[in-house]
């Protein structure tokens, strides 16, 4: 039985994390590359990086720093942000990412996905998607959740599993920062259509949230969240524990 | 020393920081000539079985790798690395594998319930089925990275390590000094890293 993953995500630029950290035995909390460590040792079962670069000067940086990150953590390393081209993937990948997750890339040229999933398989291609409600209907939203693309949510979704999407990550902007649970609605809808692992964000708070989120979505595969591991309001490893202890499948490190 | 071998499939970044974080000293290559000066050989790889097995015989490395297994060098294969260990592959057709080990790689898909997502990726844990070096320090349940669609049927009597993806699947199998991983070790957190570290103090035999 696969184990149910817990993912921390952070948030580069200019080759140093954004949301500040503040964690025991850390010198430096704003470093990627020890705060990757520590999350690889505390049983975190992969990371995501985002670069939220805008400069070219922090393009570099960043890739610099995912090279130095990557060869110092041991689980699966996603990399996200600006990713527009196949030679994005390409950098990326030749630093160490194992998977590449798109989001404003591929509204602005969906081919994108079917291209890097032909090129580098399925499983290397995440696709993220921040969702938000309005009207009723779920719509995709673009530039880190600000600009409304009109699209709806699921269609948008099954096409990009259809053109090689081999994951998604469902941020719901309607939940993201306020703390009080994932938003199960969005994600029951998003992963009873696809046949592909569905990655949940925004919204966890505490230790519960995540309990609620995978007995109620049994298809939902993870848990992805920033800042309640970085203020470490949450600690993986009491998570873990939690989860075995209601029966939900999930890796313990010892 | 050990060598990594650079066949033109996969990203190799990833294993060689894993083996020079545990102090192992590396060479990336694709020179046949090199795997015999090497300690131990590392087959990665990620794709298509026929399309690594025809580059392993256009290089010349595949049958550099077969001679120096049958002097006793010892050979971790890892994901597609381990399937080309095999007799032979029905993915896409039929395939013939380096035959170091019996078996036949047979698509997921024939055994595991068709609800279930494929390709299997994720952490699941080990059952250890037979002792071996190469696991002197997993215990059973450790759990392990796996990214496959693929694996080794009709090797039970080489099956070191099997998981459970609603019926059993090959996880890792091994015939003296030659052994090879379905997971990911160099992805496998604490774990994988014990493994490599494993392969690479054992003398002699791995299983």
């Amino acid at each position: 039985m696969i184990a149910k993953r817990i993912i921390p995500c952070l948030d580069v630029r200019d080759g140093r994390v954004v949301k500040g950290v503040n964690f025991e035995g850390l010198r430096d909390v704003s470093s990627p590359v020890e705060l990757g460590a520590y999350y690889s040792e505390a049983g975190a079962d992969e990371l995501v990086f985002y670069d939220i670069t805008a400069s070219a000067e922090g393009r570099r940086l960043f890739t610099d720093i995912l090279r130095e990150v990557a060869s110092t953590i041991f689980i699966p390393l996603t990399v996200g942000g600006g990713i527009n081209t196949l030679d994005d993937f390409d950098r990326v990948l030749k630093c160490g990412a194992d998977k590449v997750s798109v989001n404003s890339g591929a509204i602005r040229r969906p081919e994108l996905i079917g291209e890097a999933a032909r090129r580098y398989g399925s499983q290397c291609v995440v696709l993220s998607a921040d969702v938000k409600r309005v009207n009723g209907e779920y719509h995709v939203f673009a530039r880190g959740g600000r600009e409304d693309t009109g699209m709806e949510a699921i269609g948008w979704i099954v096409r990009g599993v259809e053109s090689g999407a081999g994951e998604i990550v469902l941020n719901s902007i309607d939940t993201d920062g306020v703390k009080q649970g994932f938003d199960l609605e969005m994600l029951r809808d998003v992963s009873e259509r696809v046949n592909v692992p569905v990655i949940a964000s925004g919204g966890a708070g505490c230790i519960e949230d995540f309990v609620t989120l995978f007995k109620t979505l049994p298809r939902v595969d993870a848990g992805l969240a920033a800042s309640i591991f970085h203020f470490g309001e949450v600690k993986i490893s009491d998570l873990k524990q939690a989860l075995a202890g209601e029966g939900i499948p999930v890796r313990i490190t010892k | 020393m050990i060598a990594v071998i650079d066949y033109g499939v996969g990203n190799l970044f990833s294993l060689a920081s894993s083996l020079r974080h545990i102090g192992q000293e590396v060479l990336v290559t694709g020179d046949p000539e090199a795997l015999r000066k090497a300690d131990r050989l590392i087959l990665p790889g990620v794709g298509a079985f026929g399309d690594a097995a025809q580059k392993l015989r256009e290089t010349g490395l595949g049958e550099a790798l077969t001679n120096e297994a049958k002097r006793g060098k010892p050979v971790l294969g890892i994901c597609l690395g381990m399937q080309l260990l095999l007799s032979k592959s029905f993915e896409f057709g039929e395939h013939e594998g380096l035959g170091l080990i019996p078996g036949e790689v047979r698509a997921l898909s024939e055994t595991v319930d068709p609800a279930l997502k494929i390709p299997h990726i994720g952490w699941n844990p080990l059952t250890l089925v037979r002792p071996s070096t190469l696991f002197r320090d997993v215990r059973d349940g450790d759990s392990v990275y796996f990214v496959h669609s693929f694996q080794g049927t009709r090797c039970e009597a080489y099956t070191l390590a099997l998981t459970e993806y609603s019926a059993p699947v090959t996880a890792a199998v091994g015939c003296g000094n030659v052994a090879g991983c379905q997971f990911h070790p160099e992805k496998s957190g604490r774990v994988g890293l014990g493994i490599l570290k494993a392969f690479a103090e054992t003398e002699g035999e791995l299983c």
